[in-house]
């Protein structure tokens, strides 16, 4: 490992320092507080340097070409690390349900943050399975932290699902390898420009078995059998989590590895098709199975099928307006996602529920609370001036650009739908009558978090140019 | 020699049995076992791969190594999780551990 590896390698070396130190601190510190703010130190101390890395024109490749330091990497970086920390914030009141176990938690927290900036800046199978894998095994653990039976089952589905949709993504990766002989992405897509048109039909096959290890990822239709359980029975703040980071680490995965390697016109073409098929049905499913769900974490689980679906329609497009789509929509969905699951990680941490039924009246026992909460779904159905709202104009236009009318007017059909449920929640907090009158409260930090949160949907969602223009310099730097 | 396709066979039919095993097993543990041959079967691609076709370097052989790691490290968590389970409400069977619709 050279100096420039070292260097650029510093935002999950950080990560990593601080993990270790964590868990040591854990076995002496009494007021486990300390650890959460110790957690923040270290996603600071890595975004310093991630800004740095990008301020600094170090831009480049590290440890033999392996791991790209661009600006699609970088910007990725910054996505995982807010979110983590908006995650840690909304955790200081939850994480009292963790007894001992909180320095293994913000422990977690930080590998898993590593695993995936890893992810988004691999570009080579080996290492871009490792990070997966490092990822996931953080956030199996992280599923099944509460000991409650309920946990426990998430965790063994997510984990021996997410084990079967490893396996699959390998047998893809080692037929990638059959047919090319490389495992660096931009070697492959060179081999796979000399290969025979015989061979075509197990590239074919590779592509659909890496599509479905991908496709756990992202949560999407017919791969999102994981989703509601795991969703449901995690603690709050994980789930969250899992539903906006590891999320946009698998659309980044994704984004880079079928752009670069299998961006051949002819690949291209079939997993464009693939993608759209898997758009709609991820759309059309997610958001009918949200319409009876009773339980608001499984119902945002369901959503987040939907919203995976709405994604996907950019990895259809083909074109830099759609990859730079996909990169808004991730950023303003971060936003909106989390600023919905810190509400309700408060607003359920109090009243020990997770029933759409028991939040009634919410907006009389804790008006600020409800306020967001409602601020964020209307994001999430789309209504402006909100960033979900911007982030589905811009995508879906670069749909329609690309002569995928069809798939927009699914996508907007089921937006549509999505306000029913969405708002039912709403109807329930500002209509229902309160099951009591004690007021509901959140600590500091997470309603700091939270308002960090609201306030990036409202900006995004009012002054979108600038956050549109760095998208679409993430999305030109994806090609090099 | 023993032709590539050989390999490529045994390997397509590992894989099967093992997809076979976690969808017919109801037991936690054996569905890891399922898990763990599809991986080998992943293992003997990767390395038959590297042998025959890009015999100058050990990308295959290094890849299967890294999957043998993580591997381990994916059973030691889930063995750990079985546990969990095992202890809260007495059975590693998947079809009873059903809190939450499956």
């Amino acid at each position: 490992m050279t100096f420039e590896d070292a260097y650029r390698l510093s935002p999950e070396l950080i990560l990593g320092f601080f993990a270790i130190l964590i868990v040591l601190l854990d076995l002496g510190v009494r007021r486990k507080g300390w650890l959460a703010a110790l957690t923040l130190v270290g996603l600071g101390a890595s975004a310093a340097w991630t800004a740095v890395l990008t301020a600094g024109g170090w831009q480049g490749t590290a440890l033999g070409d392996t791991l790209a330091v661009d600006n699609f990497s970088l910007f990725f970086k910054f996505l995982f690390l807010g979110a983590a920390a908006l995650v840690v914030l909304a955790s200081t009141g939850y994480s009292i349900r963790f007894a001992r176990f909180q320095g293994e938690y913000y422990a977690l927290v930080l590998t898993s943050a590593a695993g995936m900036m890893l992810m988004a800046s691999g570009r080579e199978l080996i290492t871009l399975y490792i990070s997966l894998e490092l990822t996931s095994l953080s956030l199996y653990a992280l599923a099944g932290f509460l000991k409650d039976p309920r946990s426990n089952e998430a965790s063994l589905k997510y984990l021996l699902l997410g084990a079967i949709s490893s396996a699959v993504l390998l047998y893809g990766m080692a037929l990638l390898l059959g047919l090319t002989g490389e495992t660096h992405l931009d070697a492959i897509a060179n081999a796979l420009g000399r290969m025979p048109g015989a061979n075509y039909p197990v590239l074919f096959l590779g592509i659909i078995f890496i599509v479905t290890g991908f496709g756990f990822k992202i949560a999407a239709v017919p791969f999102q059998m994981w989703v509601p359980d795991v969703y449901e029975g995690s603690p709050t703040p994980v789930t969250a989590y899992l539903s906006v980071a590891s999320k946009a680490a698998g659309f980044a995965i994704t984004l880079r590895v079928f752009t670069l390697a299998l961006g051949g016109p002819r690949e291209a073409a079939d997993w464009s098709l693939i993608f759209a098929i898997l758009a709609v049905a991820s759309m059309t499913l997610g958001n009918i199975l949200a319409i009876p769900q009773a339980n608001i974490k499984r119902m945002l689980g369901y959503s987040s099928i939907a919203q995976a679906g709405y994604l996907m329609v950019g990895l259809a497009t083909l074109s830099d307006l759609g990859r730079s789509g996909i990169i808004f929509f991730l950023a303003s969905y971060a936003f909106t996602n989390l600023g919905a699951f810190i509400a309700v990680i408060a607003i359920s941490h109090r009243i020990d529920s997770d029933l759409i039924s028991d939040y009634a009246g919410m907006a009389h026992r804790s008006p600020l609370l409800a306020g967001a909460l409602t601020f964020c779904l209307i994001s999430l159905v789309g209504i402006p001036p909100t960033a979900g709202f911007i982030a589905k104009v811009y995508l879906f236009n670069a749909a329609v650009q690309q002569g995928l009318a069809w798939l927009v007017i699914i996508a907007v059909v089921n937006s549509v739908i999505s306000a029913y449920y969405y708002l039912g929640v709403v109807k329930a907090m500002f209509m229902g009558t309160p099951l009591s009158l004690e007021r509901v409260t959140a600590v500091r930090p997470a309603l700091a978090a939270l308002a960090v949160a609201t306030v990036g949907v409202l900006v995004v969602g009012i002054l979108p140019e600038p956050l549109i223009s760095i998208a679409q310099a993430v999305g030109r730097s994806l090609i090099p | 020699m023993i032709p590539l396709e050989h390999f490529l066979t045994l390997s397509g039919i590992l894989f099967s049995l093992g997809l076979f095993g976690v969808l017919a097993r109801r037991n936690a543990v054996l569905i890891l076992m399922s898990i763990e041959l599809m991986l080998n079967a992943v293992n003997i691609n990767l390395v038959a791969f590297s042998a025959y076709l890009v015999s100058t370097e050990f990308v295959g052989q290094v890849f299967a190594l890294f999957v043998i790691v993580v591997a381990a490290a994916e059973v030691g968590l889930a063995l750990s999780i079985i546990i969990a389970i095992y202890r809260s409400r007495a059975t590693s069977n998947v079809d009873e551990v059903d809190l939450m619709k499956w």
